[in-house]
């Protein structure tokens, strides 16, 4: 890893190879910019940020890689459209203001998008230079370009316009990344809008999920005062579902429409002997306790967490990755990422694996834990694992891990973490079975519109998706905005 | 925000508030609970019972015990002052039928959830016999309360300062013998609804249980407070926190408790030491 003042001098030195007119070519071989990030020893020992943001050289030359193409094949690759092409022009300019207005066209949350998008199987995947170079790596960091005009411009984000108010009223419910997206553009139209949050903390699985040294919580804290500036009401202890139902938000409490964005909420875990030992966790109980509680502040923290030595993570997601570097910067020795396939398969983001790997996490690949053994206290001694081949390409289209009968074997770990996904939270369908689910609990929507079953009634993110990301459940938040300004106008 | 409006002191150890949240006073059936943070990004998300509330006034109440080192602070606070966040109601509302004669068990704080139970248990048209049990005579709550409910109620103490000397199970076990119970219903701690349900299975009579695990969300996203119940695994804050007691897996319940004893043990040491400064 180049340190930040080697990053800095290249970029400076590639500064003077970039002029005017020059062809796809001269462009293609400017080389691509890291990103500066905290040592790898340095940062597990404390929570701030890993990756640092590109200097303003080095986004300069960075933006001086993309081929400015006709076509925008990356735009096709963004789940909200963003006009990418146009805003890495702006950097190419200086112009980093006007770089903002276009990623706020279609992107409320460019700070936070910029940094936990998978950008690698999206609009990265389709870079004409990463083709050229054949190698998506050398795409054009448009996430790193994208976070650094968020940063670079924090201060300026102005806020969107508002149209006169129309008296109806729409209830969100969740604060997530589906909520915040939707609530913005029902807002945007003139309606009145409530944010209703169960949590004493706005943001959903921004503030409780991913981990302070992937997201800064001041940058949630920010965007979210950006709602509270446009005039949405931000409801925190409700849980919808209990405190209130859908039925009697719209019947009693009067409100025209509903979203639903309240994540997937139930983590599974494997159904294995020894799973409710005392320190077996889900990654959503770990997560919550070190990020939403704040546990890893021990000095102020009333929230205790678990001191572990030997942790094992199930999973392979960005979850899982973000709870093994968790449970490092928590004071553990070692953490084996336990999965079930290869790296290849692995559902986290690359960058993501590379930092785990980077900071100590071992990948312990292609087993899969059959068993968990306890101590005398009843908390976790080690966890018996059984070898595991690729078979066929499953339904995913990744190739099925098949178990090796008689390989198994034992390690010692004192805490194992569960991150295999989560299920749908049963509230809402147990309170409203007007609205439609599917075998898994999760809510059927119109694709295009995000509507329910249930009339009024639009749904997005985790709770439709299943285990999806940031980026993709703010589009359906915007979808299931579209329709809601379009039903509430027809509406009388 | 939420404002306390009253607070009475049970014992050393015993409080009582009454807080301002209407839609929860509204809204909350017997068996319920909210989850309390005091406020700011540093307080612990507690786990508390309602054990009663008033809907025209628009308040709860609720009754905890100084345990560790949030209720401490809890107990610190005082009428006029506001709770910055109560969510609730949570879990789900007792199943309330007429099963006949029914013994409601209390144990310590426990009693205090009980009350809207066995009232509900009695509005149903139930014969309600209570027992109240605590380890010593400061630490019985709610008498006068209850015996709105069961006149001839039964008091016993560990240390017998108070009403009979022993354990709950053994009055349990007396009615029992009798063969006049159609169902029991305990709450207190997790050793005391254990041996409840031990007693309740020598006679082959149902018992509901009220468990109190460890949670932080309480809305099901954590799943701290699993337990494994007729041998699938249960979340307290959504499918409880009520269960049928003969299918609780109680020694992995009290032995999840135990998770964070020790790192408890200290932070409550901590906080009495330092006047509970944070």
């Amino acid at each position: 890893m180049k340190s930040a003042d080697v990053l800095e001098r290249e970029a400076q030195a590639a500064l003077g190879m970039i002029h005017d007119g020059m062809s796809a070519k001269e462009r293609a071989a400017i080389p691509h910019q890291d990103m500066p990030q905290q040592d790898p020893k340095v940062r597990i020992t404390n929570m701030s940020e890993v990756a640092l943001g590109y200097t303003e050289d080095e986004a300069v030359v960075e933006a001086n890689r993309c081929l400015q193409c006709k076509t925008k094949p990356c735009v096709n690759g963004c789940p909200v459209g963003i006009d990418i092409p146009a805003f890495i022009h702006e950097i190419t300019k200086k112009d980093y203001k006007a770089a903002l207005s276009v990623i706020q066209e279609s992107s409320l949350l460019p700070s936070i998008c910029g940094r936990v998008c998978p950008q690698e199987n999206q609009c990265q995947k389709f870079c004409t230079v990463g083709k050229m170079l054949k190698d998506v790596d050398q795409a054009v960091g448009i996430g790193r370009l994208e976070r650094f005009v968020a940063d670079h411009e924090s201060d300026s984000a102005s806020l969107p316009e508002i149209a006169p108010a129309t008296g109806k009223r729409v209830a969100v419910v969740g604060s997530g990344p589906a909520s915040i997206a939707c609530a913005a553009d029902v807002r945007r139209a003139g309606h009145d809008v409530t944010i209703f949050e169960a949590l004493h903390k706005m943001g959903g699985v921004l503030s409780y999920g991913i981990p302070e040294f992937r997201l800064p919580k001041r940058l949630v804290d920010k965007e979210l005062s950006k709602l509270s500036d446009m005039g949405i009401k931000l409801e925190k202890n409700v849980l919808v579902g209990r405190t209130r139902t859908i039925k009697e938000l719209m019947e009693e409490d009067g409100f025209d429409a509903v979203f639903i964005g309240t994540g997937a909420g139930l983590p599974k875990f494997m159904n294995i002997p020894g799973e409710n030992l005392g320190s077996v966790f889900s990654a959503n109980e770990y997560l919550t306790r070190s990020n939403l509680m704040k546990a890893y502040d021990q000095e102020h923290s009333m929230t205790p967490f678990f001191h572990s030595r030997r942790v094992a993570v199930f999973g392979g997601g960005n979850v899982a990755m973000d709870a093994a570097r968790t449970a490092l910067r928590l004071g553990a020795e070692t953490v084996d990422i336990i999965y079930r396939r290869t790296r290849s398969e692995m559902p986290a983001r690359k960058e993501e694996i590379e930092h785990a790997v980077e900071e100590g996490c071992n990948l312990r690949l292609l087993s899969q834990p059959v068993e968990i053994l306890g101590d005398e206290k009843g908390n976790v001694r080690a966890v018996v694992i059984r070898k595991c081949e690729l078979g066929e390409p499953d339904a995913s289209g990744r190739r099925s891990p098949v178990e090796i009968p008689g390989s198994d074997y034992t390690v010692e770990y004192d805490t194992v973490i569960v991150s295999i996904g989560n299920a749908s939270n049963p509230l809402i369908k147990k309170t409203t079975p007007e609205i439609e689910t599917n075998r898994r609990g999760n809510f059927i929507v119109d694709e295009e519109t995000c509507r329910t079953s249930m009339e009024g009634v639009y749904a997005g993110g985790d709770i439709v998706l299943g285990a999806a990301t940031v980026i993709l459940a703010m589009g359906q938040g915007r979808k299931a905005a579209r329709a809601i300004n379009e039903y509430l106008a027809e509406k009388k | 925000m939420y404002r306390i409006v009253s607070k009475e002191q049970f014992s050393p150890e015993v409080f009582s508030m009454e807080i301002e949240a209407p839609m929860i006073a509204r809204e909350r059936k017997a068996g319920q609970f909210v989850i309390i943070q005091k406020g700011g990004d540093f307080n612990e998300r507690v786990p508390l019972t309602i054990a009663d509330a008033d809907e025209e006034k628009g308040t709860i109440t609720i009754v905890f015990q100084r345990v560790g080192a949030s209720t401490y602070l809890l107990a610190e606070m005082n009428v006029g002052d506001y709770i910055e966040n109560v969510l609730g109601p949570l879990g789900s509302p007792t199943h309330i039928e007429n099963f006949g004669r029914v013994v409601c068990v209390g144990g310590g704080i426990g009693v205090a959830p009980l009350f809207p139970i066995a009232q509900a248990l009695k509005n149903a048209g139930n014969d309600v016999k209570i027992i109240i049990g605590a380890r010593t005579k400061d630490l019985i709550i709610e008498e006068a309360k209850m015996r709105t409910i069961d006149p001839d109620l039964t008091i016993i103490t560990d240390d017998g300062s108070y009403g009979l000397k022993g354990v709950v199970t053994e009055p349990l076990k007396a009615l029992l013998e009798k063969g006049d119970v159609d169902q029991v219903v305990a709450i207190g701690p997790g050793i005391m609804m254990k041996f409840c349900t031990k007693t309740a299975a020598e006679f082959n009579t149902p018992i509901i249980v009220s468990l109190n695990t460890i949670m932080i969300d309480g809305t099901g996203m954590c799943g701290g407070c699993r337990v494994s119940v007729g041998g699938e695994t249960k979340f307290v804050c959504v499918d409880g926190p009520e269960f049928d007691g003969h299918l609780v897996d109680w020694d992995n319940m009290l032995m999840r408790q135990r998770t964070y004893k020790d790192q408890e043990a200290e932070a409550n040491h901590r906080c009495r030491l330092e006047g509970a400064g944070r």
